[in-house]
C-alpha cells in the first residue's frame, strides 16, 4: 500500500508516494534518482549511505522512509550551489585528495558537514570521531582528515571575512 | 627545477570533482529501460551432491522472466589460470563451498527475483567436508576436486643455489613460523554488473571489475560467444584490491540471463556475498630456516608454505608461486629453497589480494631476521643494510632489480623516526620495529600464454586542436590511474593537463590487461607515453612541412611550439586558423607564440584526425626455470617502514602510535597519489596485523560476513602516518616510474611484530594480534621465564 509523504529535500519541497517498508536510501536512489548516497552494506555498518536529516548525519539505509515526513533532508547533491559553486568541503576534498575510489566519499562529506555545521573549529579527534562510522578501505583516512581540516579552516576564514565587512 | 612540467606535481585527480559531488556513476547507480533484476540461488552446504534441481515453482511466479541452471549455462570449465580451470558457471554434480552457485533468476524487480530463487528446490546429499589444511591432508579425507590428489591444488618445489651446503657454513641457523588468517578485500562497493544483449548478438557487460580484458575473454569462452561480440565496460569502481580481478559467477549469470531474455539484467552482490565470493587473501602458514654468518651475512633460506585455498583455484597457482619468489630480494641471498602447497578445502575460494602471495611470507621472514639480529647482537636495521641489494643486482631466482632505492628507504625512515635514539631505549610497553619489502611492477606475462601486447593506447586530438582524448582499456578503480595517464599524456605531448581528457575501462578502447600486479603505471604508462609522443611527432611533422623548419629544431612545451633556432614568421599560419573559424568563440590570440591548438589544426588540414598510438609488452625477462613467470617483472618498487607501538600488558591491547614509511616508486608521477597509496597500503596492512579475520563455523558458514563483526580500521584506529617518497630512476618505466600500490603493504605487519617484541619482549607467531592473542602470549612468556 503506497502512502504519500512530504518533506524538504535539498531545500525543495518533495511530495512522493512510498511503500511504508522502504528506507530513505531506497527512496533517494530508486525513486528520486539521487544516486550520490551509496549502498555499501545496507545494514548501517559502513556509512556510505550517510545523509543529513534535521542536522544530524544518519545512515539512510536504516532510516524508515515514513519517518522523514515533515523533516529536512540534505544529500550530497544538495551541497553545491545552484550555480555550480562547490561547498568548501567538496572543494577541499578535491584539492587535498580526500577521494580515491569515491564510494565512501559522499557519506564522508555528509558526516563532515554535519560536524562542521555544529562545530566550526573541531579538533582532529572530533573530526575522526565524526567519521568513525564511515569506513574507507582506500585512504587510511589521512587525506580525508586533511580535507576536512582545510575545509573547516577555509569556512572560518570566509566567515571572518564576512563578519569584517 | 624539475625537467618536467606535469610529471611529479600534485595535480588534483581528474575524477575528484565527479566523486566529491556524488555524480560519479558506479554500476549500481545505472539503470536501463526495461531492466530486469537478477538473483542467485546459492548452496547452504559446504560439500554436497546435487541429486536434482526443480525450477518449476520459480518459473510460475508472476514477474519471473527466466531461470537458468547448468542446463542453460553448459559445462564449459573456466577459471583464472588455464592450467587450473576448475569452475563451471553453475554447479551440476556437487557443491564445494557454502554459497556455490546453483541457479539464477531474472525478474521484474529485486524482491521477485529473490523470492523466485527461494522457490527453486534442490535435492542435496550432504558430504563430509574439509575446512582446515590438516583436515584436507588427513588420510582418507574427502576430495574437494577428484583431480587434486590429497587435496593439493598446486605445489611448487624450487631450489636456487645449494641450501644444505650453505647452511653447513653458517654460524647461526634459525627456524620460525608464522600463521595468518583469511583477510577480506572489503572494498566498500560490492561487485555488481548490468548485462545487455542486442538483436545482432552483441553482448555488453557493465561491471565493477579491475580487468575488463580477462572478463571479456572468460565470458566469450564460458558462454561460447565470439570475442569480438563481447564488450566489457567498467564504470567507476569502488575499490578492488584483487578481488575484482577475474570474471565472477555474477557476471556470467547476468550475461546468460540477458541472452535468454533479450533485456538488460542487473545483479549486485550483497555484503555477505562479497565475503563468500571475494576470492580474497588465502590463509598462509610459513616455516622458514635462515642461516647467517657471525657478521650477519645472509647465506641461505629454506622455506615451506601451506595455503588454505578454498573450493576453487582462482589465482591460487600464482599465489603459491609468489609466496616463494618474492623472498628473493631485497637482501642478497645466494641460496634459496622453496616448497609451497596450496590446499583445496570446502571454504569459499581464495585468490589475489594486495601484495599477492607475498605479504605473510615477508612478515614471517622479516620477524625472523630481527630475531637473528638480536642473537648476533646487531641492530636489525644494520643487519638489513649489510645485506641490502642495490640497483643492478639480480636475485638468485633471476629477478632483476633494474632500479632499487631500498637502502635509501631504510636510511630515510631511520632518520625520520629517530630510530637510533629509540630502538631498545623505549620504556617497557613501548616499542619500535622495522621491516622492508618489495613488489613487482606488473607481471612479466599475461595470465594466459600469448604474444599479446599487455596494453594499447590511442590518443586522438579534436579537430580544433583543443583537446587530446586518451583512450585506454585500463582500469581506474580508485588508485588514480586515470590521473596518472592523463598526466603522462600531457607531458608526452607537451600540453597542460587541462587539455587532456581520458576515457578508460572499455574493451572497445583496445587491449589492457587491467589493474592487477601493480602493472598499470609502468605498462599502460609506457603505452600512453608512446602514443603521446606519436601525436607530438605528427603535429611537428605537419608543421615542419608548412614552415620549412626541421622537426628536430622544434618541440612542444606547456601547450606552445618551441623553436630551438630562429623563430619563423608565423603570421600566415595564425591568420589561417582564425579566418577559417571566425564563428568559434575561443580562437587563439594573435600574439607571436604558436600554440599546440593552432599547430594541431594545421596538422588536421593535411592529415585528418590526428591519432597517436602506443603499445607495450615487457622485454625478455630472466628465468628459464618452471614458475619463473611468477615474480619476474620489468621493475620492482620497494618500501621500508617503522612502526611505533604501545602494548597494554594488562589487556593485550596494541596501539599503533606512529608509522614512518618510505617507498621507492621510481619517478613519482603524482606525488599526492603516491602518498595516498602508501597510506592506504599501511591501513590495510595494519588491519591484517591487528584485527582482520574472516571466521567460519564448523559447517563452513560465515560467522562474520558483515562490516560490523569483520573488524577493519576506522578513522579512530589509524595512527599518524608519515609517507616519504624516495625516487629512483627506473630504466624500464615511463619517465622512470614504477609501482607503489602493493610493495608498500609488504613491511607493515612485520614492522608491527618487531615493534611489539621491542615493547614487551614477546615474539608472536600467529595473526591477527588481537588483545586475546597478545594477552595469552604475554602470559605464556611470563610463565616460561618464571620457570627458568
Ligand atoms: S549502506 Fe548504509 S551504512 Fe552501509
Ligand atoms: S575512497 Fe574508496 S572507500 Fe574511501
Amino acid at each position: 500500500m503506497k502512502k504519500e509523504i512530504e518533506f524538504m529535500l535539498n531545500e525543495e519541497k518533495v511530495i512522493v508516494e512510498v511503500e511504508p517498508h522502504w528506507t530513505l536510501l531506497h527512496l533517494l536512489r530508486e525513486t528520486l534518482e539521487l544516486t550520490g548516497a551509496k549502498e555499501g552494506c545496507g545494514v548501517g555498518e559502513c556509512g556510505a549511505c550517510t545523509v543529513i536529516v534535521e542536522g544530524d548525519a544518519v545512515n539512510s539505509c536504516l532510516y524508515p522512509v515514513m519517518e522523514i515526513e515533515g523533516k529536512t533532508v540534505t544529500t550530497i547533491e544538495g551541497l553545491a550551489k545552484p550555480d555550480g559553486t562547490l561547498h568548501p568541503l567538496q572543494q577541499s576534498f578535491i584539492e587535498n585528495n580526500g577521494v580515491q575510489c569515491g564510494y565512501c566519499t559522499s557519506g564522508m562529506i555528509m558526516s563532515a558537514k554535519a560536524l562542521l555545521d555544529k562545530n566550526a573549529d573541531p579538533t582532529e579527534n572530533e573530526i575522526r570521531t565524526s567519521i568513525s562510522g564511515n569506513i574507507c578501505r582506500c585512504t587510511g583516512y589521512v587525506q580525508i582528515v586533511e580535507s576536512i581540516k582545510h575545509a573547516a579552516g577555509s569556512m572560518k576564514n570566509t566567515q571572518a571575512a564576512q563578519n569584517g565587512k | 627545477m624539475s625537467q618536467y612540467d606535469v610529471i611529479g606535481t600534485r595535480a588534483p585527480r581528474v575524477d575528484a570533482p565527479a566523486k566529491a559531488t556524488g555524480r560519479a556513476i558506479f554500476v549500481d547507480d545505472m539503470s536501463m529501460p526495461g531492466m530486469l533484476y537478477g538473483a542467485l540461488l546459492q548452496s547452504p552446504y559446504a560439500h554436497a551432491l546435487i541429486r536434482g534441481i526443480d525450477v518449476s515453482a520459480a518459473l510460475k511466479l508472476p514477474g519471473v522472466k527466466a531461470v537458468v541452471t547448468h542446463k542453460e549455462a553448459g559445462l564449459v570449465k573456466y577459471g583464472v589460470s588455464p592450467a587450473r580451470y576448475d569452475e563451471t558457471i553453475f554447479c551440476y554434480d556437487k557443491v564445494r563451498q557454502v554459497g556455490d552457485n546453483i541457479a539464477a533468476v531474472a525478474a521484474v524487480d529485486m524482491a521477485t527475483a529473490v523470492e523466485a530463487a527461494s522457490l527453486i528446490k534442490v535435492d542435496y546429499e550432504e558430504l563430509p567436508a574439509v575446512f582446515t589444511i590438516e583436515e584436507a591432508l588427513a588420510d582418507g579425507a574427502p576430495l574437494v576436486h577428484d583431480d587434486y590428489k590429497r587435496n593439493i591444488s598446486a605445489e611448487v618445489h624450487q631450489e636456487f643455489g645449494d641450501v644444505e651446503a650453505a647452511l653447513k657454513e653458517c654460524d647461526l641457523i634459525k627456524t620460525t613460523s608464522l600463521k595468518s588468517k583469511r583477510q577480506d578485500c572489503a572494498f566498500i562497493e560490492p561487485q555488481g554488473c548490468i548485462a545487455t544483449y542486442d538483436l545482432s548478438g552483441n553482448l555488453t557487460l557493465y561491471s565493477s571489475t579491475q580487468t575488463t580484458h580477462y572478463v571479456q575473454r572468460s565470458l566469450a569462452m564460458a558462454l561460447g560467444a565470439p570475442v569480438g561480440k563481447v564488450r566489457v565496460v567498467k564504470p567507476y569502481v569502488g575499490g578492488g584490491f584483487g578481488s575484482k580481478a577475474s570474471a565472477s559467477h555474477l557476471e556470467m549469470a547476468a550475461c546468460l540471463l540477458a541472452m535468454q531474455t533479450g533485456k538488460p539484467v542487473k545483479m549486485i552482490f550483497d555484503r555477505e556475498q562479497v565475503f563468500l565470493h571475494g576470492r580474497a587473501r588465502h590463509q598462509f602458514v610459513h616455516t622458514m630456516t635462515t642461516g647467517v654468518k657471525k657478521d650477519g651475512t645472509i647465506m641461505a633460506l629454506k622455506h615451506e608454505a601451506w595455503l588454505n585455498g578454498g573450493a576453487y583455484s582462482s589465482f591460487g597457482i600464482a599465489t603459491v608461486y609468489y609466496a616463494g619468489s618474492l623472498l628473493g630480494g631485497p637482501y642478497k641471498l645466494p641460496n634459496m629453497k622453496y616448497d609451497g602447497y596450496r590446499i583445496a578445502t570446502n571454504l569459499p575460494a581464495c585468490g589475489a589480494q594486495r601484495g599477492h602471495g607475498g605479504v605473510i611470507a615477508r612478515s614471517c621472514w622479516e620477524q625472523q631476521l630481527d630475531m637473528i639480529a638480536e642473537e648476533l647482537g646487531m641492530d636489525p636495521l644494520e643487519l638489513r643494510l649489510k645485506n641490502i641489494m642495490t640497483a643492478g643486482d639480480v636475485t638468485c631466482n633471476d629477478l632483476d632489480m633494474s632500479s632499487l632505492g631500498m637502502k635509501e628507504c631504510i636510511e630515510v625512515v631511520r632518520d625520520a623516526s629517530d630510530w637510533k635514539n629509540k630502538k631498545g631505549k623505549l620504556p617497557q610497553g613501548k616499542g619500535i620495529g622495522m621491516a622492508c619489502g618489495f613488489f613487482v611492477s606488473g607481471a612479466g606475462f599475461p595470465i594466459y600464454r600469448s604474444e599479446t601486447f599487455h596494453c594499447t593506447v590511442t590518443i586522438k586530438v579534436t579537430e580544433d586542436g583543443g583537446t587530446a582524448i586518451v583512450s585506454t582499456a585500463s582500469a581506474e578503480i580508485g588508485q588514480g590511474s586515470d590521473t596518472t595517464f592523463a598526466m603522462i599524456a600531457a607531458e608526452g605531448m607537451g600540453i597542460p593537463l587541462g587539455m587532456v581528457r581520458i576515457e578508460s575501462g572499455d574493451t572497445d578502447f583496445g587491449v589492457d590487461l587491467g589493474a592487477y600486479s601493480s602493472r598499470q603505471t609502468l605498462m599502460t604508462g609506457q603505452a600512453t607515453k608512446q602514443a603521446a609522443e606519436n601525436v607530438k611527432m605528427q603535429v611537428l611533422d605537419a608543421l615542419s612541412k608548412e614552415l620549412h623548419v626541421p622537426v628536430e629544431d622544434m618541440d612542444i612545451k606547456k601547450g606552445y611550439i618551441v623553436f630551438k633556432k630562429d623563430k619563423p614568421d608565423l603570421s600566415a599560419l595564425k591568420t589561417r586558423y582564425i579566418k577559417e573559424h571566425r564563428e568559434w568563440t575561443d580562437n587563439p590570440s594573435l600574439d607571436d607564440e604558436l600554440s599546440f591548438r593552432e599547430a594541431s589544426r594545421i596538422a588536421f588540414f593535411t592529415k585528418g584526425t590526428i591519432v597517436g598510438t602506443g603499445m607495450y609488452k615487457p622485454p625478455e625477462l630472466g628465468g628459464k626455470f618452471k614458475g619463473a613467470a611468477v615474480g619476474t617483472s620489468p621493475a620492482y618498487g620497494c618500501s621500508a617502514q617503522i612502526a611505533e607501538v604501545s602494548v597494554d600488558e594488562q589487556t593485550g591491547r596494541i596501539t599503533i602510535e606512529k608509522m614512518t614509511d618510505a617507498h621507492d616508486c621510481g619517478q613519482a608521477i603524482n606525488r599526492t597519489s603516491v602518498e595516498a597509496q602508501m597510506h592506504g597500503s599501511m591501513a590495510m596492512g595494519l588491519g591484517e596485523a591487528l584485527f582482520e579475520e574472516v571466521k567460519f563455523d564448523d559447517k563452513g558458514r560465515l560467522l562474520n560476513g558483515d562490516l560490523a563483526e569483520y573488524k577493519m580500521p576506522t578513522a579512530l584506529d589509524m595512527p599518524p602516518m608519515e609517507a616519504l617518497i624516495v625516487e629512483s630512476h627506473e630504466p624500464n618505466g615511463p619517465y622512470g616510474a614504477k609501482e607503489v600500490g602493493e610493495g608498500n603493504i609488504m613491511p607493515t605487519i612485520a614492522a608491527v611484530l618487531n615493534a611489539v617484541h621491542d615493547a614487551i619482549g614477546v615474539r608472536i607467531h600467529e595473526l591477527p594480534l588481537n588483545p586475546e592473542r597478545v594477552y595469552l602470549a604475554i602470559k605464556e612468556y611470563r610463565e616460561k621465564n618464571a620457570k627458568q
